[in-house]
């Protein structure tokens, strides 16, 4: 999974129909410092995430298993809300 | 599966039911020369892992969902291992 920041919200009228009801999030990745790095992308949602929140994502085939029975097309969802995190880059090192 | 440090842990109350009871730990991917091999990222821990341990991370969705035993569900990283120790060929 993949940590980030909801930065918007994305529309579409003409979709797959499995896409119908679910929410489109547009997420800034993060590094754990809280950093963007590389590109926005879009996710699909199972936690009811909204703009600004710090979320983690989930990538791959694994993404759509949040939706079944219906095999949703995605390749990206947001599996959790993040409360808090705590980064030590020390230790052990 | 890649060489890593754990380096965090995230606390969530709001998330997917199937991971619930388990770390999600932040951990920095490395190379052989322990230095940084690309972003840090988010896994699933299923060896009882702590920040600082250095660790093997599958990155397969199959591997880590079943390494945590919760098949068919959004997780595809875990840490499955603890690394003790690493020998090279000279």
């Amino acid at each position: 999974m993949y940590l980030g920041k909801v930065v918007g919200c994305l529309w579409s009228t003409v979709k797959d129909s499995r896409l119908e009801g679910q929410r489109l999030l547009v997420v800034q990745p993060l590094t754990p410092e809280l950093q963007p790095t590389g590109k926005r992308l879009v996710c699909t949602d199972c936690t009811g995430a909204g703009s600004g929140e710090l979320v983690y994502y989930c990538g791959g085939k694994e993404s759509s298993f949040p939706f079944l029975p219906t095999e949703v097309p995605t390749d990206r969802t947001i599996v959790a809300i993040v409360d808090d995190l705590h980064v030590d880059r020390s230790a052990g090192c | 599966m890649l060489i890593a440090r754990v380096i965090g842990e995230i606390w969530a109350t709001q998330k997917h039911e199937s991971h619930e009871g388990r770390k999600a730990l932040l951990v920095q991917p490395l190379n052989l020369d322990g230095t940084n091999r690309g972003d840090a990222v988010v896994a699933m821990d299923s060896v009882d892992a702590g920040v600082g341990d250095r660790v093997l991370l599958t990155m397969e969705g199959y591997s880590a969902m079943t390494s945590v035993g919760r098949p068919n569900s959004p997780i595809d990283m875990a840490v499955i291992g603890v690394i003790d120790r690493i020998d090279l060929a000279p």
